[in-house]
């Protein structure tokens, strides 16, 4: 209905019977002039008004509102960024504290291990001297036993000698057999 | 009561000195008026949303960027980057007319777009404009508009003729889309209320059946809002694509 309407309103303004009855196509009545003036007039302010005072400043405001989340997002880019560094500077630091620790850890345990192996060392130097001193008492001692042991032999043979012969046995014979005896033993 | 009332639709476009003495003494019209207010609201719009300057905008402040950033985008849009050159124009045009059609559907108020002396006014402001821009442009170059290149030359005597009353009519269709299509609304508005009227004067059951008409006029007043949004977009974005014409050549 409506653009049936509108059309109606089109082509009835050629027909001049209607057009009679329309104010708008009055042109005898000056006012239908007049306001021609008036809109140019007040449109001409109206732009004037409006591209000089009101439109600056919206775009003021826009370009303002631009540059500030320009500025804001250049800030939060400039923090992530720091932060990232910061991480990578944490994780360096933590990378190197560890391998730091880690090399006191294996130096400590060296010097234990070598301090141990010098102890010990001089733990073994110190038991072989003992061994070797001990070693050479029992030589002492054993020479000694062996020597007692020549005496104890030529006294006990001259004892069952005398016993069994009733007679004083000969001292050179029985200290050659005895000497004999103990050479083949080793025990000389 | 005689229920002796006859339409008269078209009163309501009747022109009538305003302001008083003082009007009547320069012929300024009640439509002028309308103007007045109209271009009073469009620069309040401007000046009390941007007032605040807020970083995050109010309803207000919202509203008139809004009406910038539309503006703009629609010349940047159709013209292309010369239509920053244009904004302010086409931004006074659309909301001259807007606020034209808008408050003309106010009780009591006066629509001057539904004037085709005043919108053939704006539409020839307008190609007399682009005629402007596309001779500053292009100088004597221009004419070659009214020949597509790659155009048969045998066929210019038929061309050119056709493209010079096409360009001509532009000014025509321009104005008379406008105006035709306010009349016929507020038309409809006073043939509907003046049903309303007749109705109810028949008694009881006229008075119910006044609903019918009523309603009809509520549903149009919805639709001339839109009407009223659409046709000034149209004027506008006409103007940028005959702007954008003269600009480019075709």
């Amino acid at each position: 209905m409506r653009p049936l309407a509108t059309l109606a309103v089109a082509l009835l303004v050629s027909s001049p019977a209607f057009a009679e009855g329309m104010p708008q196509l009055d042109f005898k009545n000056p006012l239908t002039i007049s306001q021609i003036v008036w809109l140019a007039i007040i449109f001409f302010t109206l732009y004037l008004l409006l591209a000089r005072w009101a439109l600056p400043q919206v775009a003021e405001v826009l370009e303002m509102r631009a540059a500030t989340i320009g500025r804001d997002l250049d800030a939060a880019r400039l923090a992530k960024a720091e932060a990232d560094s910061a991480v990578v500077e944490l994780t360096h630091a933590t990378r190197e504290a560890q391998a730091s620790a880690q090399a006191s850890i294996a130096s400590a345990v060296d010097a234990a291990k070598a301090e141990a192996a010098l102890r010990s060392a001089e733990l073994n130097a110190k038991l072989d001297i003992q061994l070797n001193q001990a070693e050479q008492r029992i030589d002492i001692a054993r020479a000694g036993a062996v020597g007692a042991l020549r005496q104890v032999a030529t006294d006990t043979a001259h004892v069952v000698i005398a016993r069994l012969t009733g007679q004083p046995a000969n001292d050179d014979a029985v200290n050659h057999e005895v000497g004999a005896v103990l050479t083949i033993r080793g025990q000389a | 009561m005689a229920a002796e009332h006859t339409i008269d639709a078209l009163g309501q476009f009747r022109l009538f000195p305003a302001l008083g003495p003082l009007g009547a003494s320069v012929n300024f019209t009640q439509s002028n008026l309308m103007m007045l207010i109209s271009s009073a609201a469009i620069l309040w719009l401007l000046w009390a949303g941007m007032r605040p300057r807020a970083i995050v905008p109010g309803r207000l402040q919202a509203l008139a960027e809004m009406a910038y950033s539309g503006i703009s985008g629609m010349c940047t849009e159709q013209i292309g980057s010369e239509g920053k050159r244009f904004f302010p124009f086409i931004f006074t045009l659309f909301f001259f007319v807007l606020f034209g059609n808008l408050f003309g559907l106010l009780p009591f108020a006066f629509t001057y777009t539904s004037h085709i002396a005043i919108t053939f006014a704006l539409a020839l402001m307008v190609i007399v404009i682009v005629t402007f821009v596309a001779l500053r442009i292009h100088g004597l170059h221009f004419f070659s508009y009214f020949f597509p290149a790659g155009a048969p030359k045998l066929l210019a005597p038929l061309i050119i003729p056709v493209e010079i009353i096409s360009y001509l009519s532009r000014p025509v269709s321009l104005s008379i889309r406008l105006f035709a299509n306010m009349v016929a609304g507020h038309v409809m508005f006073e043939v509907f209320a003046s049903f309303i009227v007749m109705l109810a004067g028949i008694g009881t059951l006229g008075v119910i059946a006044a609903i019918g008409p009523l309603a009809l006029n509520v549903a149009l007043m919805g639709f001339e809002l839109l009407v009223a949004f659409l046709q000034a977009y149209v004027f506008a974005i006409l103007t940028c694509i005959y702007l954008h014409d003269a600009v480019h050549l075709h």
